[in-house]
């Protein structure tokens, strides 16, 4: 299969791939560059588990292509830490009791980062609106929104 | 009592692994020479394989796997009745079957072969409906049995006939519910990793219960169980199903891995997964009541008919429970309850979240309420009319006298918290106000015994290894499926012990290691789990007490161990620091690993007639949800849920508080969105944009009430939460519908049609 060159950031590194047509941003992740954080639930961009920010919006991966990246950044939940320091949005979401099984987790701290990128003051419903696309079976989504308000003040 | 541990909302042991992506679940996981594998499945939901035809997929260089039937050692499990099939030999029962199995050096190219893999079929009628499944000439599912009946529980207390006698007023309801899916975010994985340590197979994956997927492995591979080694850790979610499925995963992967000499891994598309895997039982269940014109019950009459799909599964455990609580906890003199369970050749059924409750709740909560409605009586006054209380006995004739009965206490907290009484009345006059938004209130109650019950053997055993610096590494053989049991247990250990629970790191699940403690289902992970704990900090507790009391001249039971030092209880003087105690036994000799094995109480059961202690305790729950429906288009808005539930003690408020959260949204996906629909066997939506499960805009606003009345036989008083929080939520929403238009719904989920018109539109949707 043709394979194309693409370079984009990843996590604020810069990285050279190259990769298939048909390859998804998420298999680039998970499988080239081994970060597995990034997780697939359903393959359609319904559950949210594959979200990741690029450019600044939260998207889900499952449903980009990686040879259209070039000159893209993206940030995955690898990413939010900063030297061995959990973004304050992660130690909400410690400290809140936000995370059960974990699986929706990184999905749920990408939306809620790329949210308060655009909006470091959002509402209880602007929080709701933000993370419409990512499912949570075990939560109930409750200490979810009260760790992204923790950060939100 | 103080606690310095427990009953304190202490951050999880797990979330910094599950926030920074770092937590690595079985997809995550690779291997050298790693294989993929994919699974061929059926084409039809029941047909005769006359010829699979595996030569144009073997001539992929890619492949080098091929599995049929005919290459599985044994091709049948099962936890209860052994007539699984790993792949389908002959027929297959249900659209999920599979039938063959590859492995290649990439995923792209295990699903390439598939699709040259030519079955030969000759398509069967089926039979979906298990009330025609019941009938004497109906087609059998598996045609070496002489009827479909799976299973049939029956419980007989006093003369139902004598009650309906004397009553003044008898109901005859019928209830149906739907197939839900578990919808667990993470699909299922596993990797099958041949001859590593010792070890024919070691198997990583989302297993929920690691000792039966081990069973399960061995008896497919004709091996000793020390041969095949499950190691568990991280999974994404469960709720009762990640066990067979997971067992016959494994099960394939490990032949292949066997056969290939190679880590095999395996990893369902969510597609694979919905089509595969078990769900939710639905039920059809027919209601008999009696009583008096005040409102006491005299005679209950009861036949739940579940659907048990294509194989055995868990039906036969699932139904024993739902005979057991089917009347909902009220004392009744006269009871007849049969549950049924009979094979149709729609997607199997097993254990989700609730198992055989939430089903009959539904039924017999919406019961009570008609009752009500019938008598003109408050339903909160009929239902604490007739509870259970200290003493009272059950419909199996047990008395509940060993611990504290509270439903008195969860009704009036529910119902003081939410409001009940007053918007009941305001409600109640919905008929005359204009408009078609209309508000309503429901509540509907629960007791739920705790643990596996009279259903199998249970214990539960756990190793606390105190290190010579003083950390503690404990391990159990019950599993973290997400719901906290790591901390839980962690927590539970470092407060018997007396320190601070950071020095307390729980290790993950390995067959090899861990003891066998059965399935963690049942709500029993904290009461079983937390038992065995304690039992063996206990002993070591013993241990450096007797040490020390040599070293100090003391009685040992005037030292105690608090706050991570060894303390003269009279004077209040520390002796010595934990670590320098520990440092002490070590240079003594002494063996600072113990284990733990907690055997719950007694419990019996008469099959013959119903009767026995099904259960050695058991919780007890209230929720009331208030709604608004637009009855102009039958949309319903959950707009509140109050759950008030006793869970003895709550180890740690905020993840018992995360349970409820979430066993409340579950609960109103059963209520009122979730259905997975089949048409002849046939699964018509197969992915989350077609089945759907509750969003963050769903949410009501939830209360949760912890109620706390501690058990005698619960480490420091904690008993169960997990499935109480999601069994009793449909019916209340239920009720609350229903006094807000009026109508009552006897079929769930109460979706749009259902509300608007009074019955289910087919939405048509995927058909493979």
């Amino acid at each position: 299969m043709n394979k194309t060159k693409v370079t984009f950031k990843v996590n604020r590194k810069q990285v050279f791939l190259e990769v298939g047509p048909k390859e998804r941003l998420i298999d680039t992740l998970r499988n080239q560059l081994k970060l597995t954080g990034t997780k697939e639930g359903c393959g359609i961009g319904e559950c949210g588990a594959c979200t990741v920010i690029l450019n600044g919006e939260a998207v889900h991966s499952c449903l980009i292509l990686t040879g259209q990246l070039e000159g893209s950044e993206v940030l995955t939940v690898e990413g939010l830490e900063i030297k061995g320091k959990p973004d304050p949005l992660q130690q909400a979401f410690i400290d809140c009791n936000a995370v059960q099984c974990g699986f929706c987790t990184p999905g749920m701290l990408m939306s809620a980062k790329a949210l308060l990128m655009h909006n470091p003051h959002p509402t209880r419903e602007e929080i709701k609106t933000a993370l419409e696309g990512n499912l949570c079976r075990c939560t109930g989504y409750e200490q979810i929104i009260e760790a992204i308000e923790s950060v939100a003040k | 009592m103080k606690y310095h541990q427990v009953n304190k909302s202490v951050n999880r042991v797990d979330a910094y692994e599950k926030v920074t992506g770092k937590a690595k679940f079985a997809a995550d996981l690779s291997f050298p020479d790693m294989l993929y594998a994919k699974v061929l499945r059926s084409r039809y939901p029941h047909a005769k394989i006359n010829k699979i035809e595996i030569k144009r997929a073997l001539t992929f260089p890619e492949v080098k796997a091929l599995l049929t039937a005919t290459d599985i050692p044994n091709n049948e499990f099962g936890v209860i009745i052994q007539n699984q099939q790993v792949l389908a030999k002959e027929y297959v029962y249900y659209i999920g079957d599979g039938i063959a199995v590859v492995a290649a050096e990439t995923e792209e190219a295990a699903e390439r072969a598939l699709e040259l893999i030519e079955v030969d079929y000759k398509e069967l009628p089926g039979i979906y409906d298990p009330e025609e499944a019941s009938k004497e000439k109906a087609l059998r599912v598996h045609p070496e049995l002489k009827d479909n009946q799976v299973i049939h529980h029956l419980l007989r207390k006093g003369n139902v006939n004598d009650g309906f006698t004397k009553s003044d007023i008898i109901l005859e309801r019928e209830y149906s519910t739907q197939f839900i899916e578990h919808s667990y975010i993470e699909p299922e994985a596993i990797v099958a990793v041949p001859y590593d340590d010792n070890h024919l197979i070691t198997i990583y994956g989302s297993i929920q219960n690691p000792f039966s997927c081990q069973n399960a492995v061995a008896s497919v591979l004709m091996v000793s169980l020390n041969k095949v080694r499950i190691i568990q850790n991280h999974i994404g979610g469960s709720f009762g199903g990640k066990d067979e499925v997971m067992s016959a995963m494994a099960a394939r992967a490990s032949v292949l891995a066997l056969k290939t000499k190679r880590p095999i891994k395996m990893v369902n598309s969510r597609y694979e997964s919905i089509l595969e895997s078990y769900k939710r039982h639905p039920y059809k269940m027919k209601y008999k009541i009696g009583a008096s014109r005040e409102g006491k019950l005299l005679g209950m009459e009861i036949q739940c008919i579940a659907d048990s799909g294509a194989y055995a599964c868990q039906t036969p455990f699932v139904t024993w429970r739902s005979v057991v609580q089917a009347t909902g906890p009220y004392s009744l003199s006269n009871v007849k309850t049969d549950t049924y369970g009979y094979y149709t050749n729609n997607v199997y059924t097993g254990a989700m979240r609730g198992y055989g409750t939430p089903q009959t709740i539904f039924a017999q909560e919406s019961l009570m309420d008609e009752l009500a409605g019938e008598l003109n009586m408050n339903p909160a006054e009929i239902r604490l009319k007739n509870i259970y209380h200290n003493n009272s006995i059950t419909a199996s004739g047990q008395k509940l006298d060993n611990h504290e009965v509270s439903l008195e206490e969860v009704i009036e907290k529910a119902a003081k918290e939410s409001g009940y009484y007053k918007k009941y009345e305001l409600y109640k006059n919905n008929k005359s106000k204009p408009g078609d938004i209309k508000r309503g209130i429901g509540m509907a109650i629960s007791f739920r015994g705790c643990s596996l019950g009279a259903e199998a053997v249970d214990a539960a055993g756990a190793i606390v290894a105190i290190q010579k610096d003083g950390s503690i590494l404990i391990s159990s053989g019950l599993a973290e499926n997400g719901q906290g049991l790591k901390t839980v247990l962690s927590q539970i250990a470092a407060e018997e012990l007396g320190v601070d629970m950071k020095r307390v790191i729980y290790q993950e699940l390995d067959t090899s290691i861990s003891p066998d403690s059965g399935s963690t289902v049942a709500s029993r992970g904290t009461i079983l789990g937390g038992n065995a704990i304690k039992e063996a900090v206990v002993k070591l507790k013993s241990m450096l007490l007797e040490m020390m009391a040599k070293k100090y001249k003391m009685r040992k039971d005037y030292i105690i161990i608090q706050d991570d030092y060894l303390i003269d209880r009279k004077t209040e003087k520390k002796l010595l620091s934990f670590e320098e105690t520990v440092s002490l036994a070590y240079q003594e000799g002494l063996c600072l690993s113990a284990f733990g094995w907690y055997k719950a109480p007694d419990i019996s059961w008469n099959e013959e007639t119903g009767q026995g202690r099904p259960y050695f305790t058991y919780v007890y729950g209230c929720q009331i949800a208030e709604v608004e429906v637009d009855t102009g288009t039958g949309k319903v808005d959950l707009l509140k849920m109050t759950a008030a539930h006793d869970v003895g003690r709550a180890i740690n408020p905020a993840c018992l508080k995360g349970q409820i959260y979430g066993g409340v949204m579950m609960g109103m996906g059963y209520g009122l969105m979730e259905e997975l629909e089949t048409d002849k066997g046939y699964i018509k939506n197969a992915n989350f944009d077609e089945y759907l499960i509750p969003t963050i805009k769903d949410m009501p606003e939830i209360n949760p009430i912890i109620v706390e009345n501690p058990d005698p036989n619960g480490p420091f008083g904690a008993k169960s939460i997990g499935e109480p929080t999601l069994e009793i939520g449909a019916a209340a929403i239920a009720n609350a519908v229903a006094q807000a238009t009026g109508k009552r719904i006897r079929h769930l989920p109460l979706n749009l049609e259902r509300v608007l018109l009074g019955y289910s539109l087919s939405k048509g949707g995927r058909k493979k």
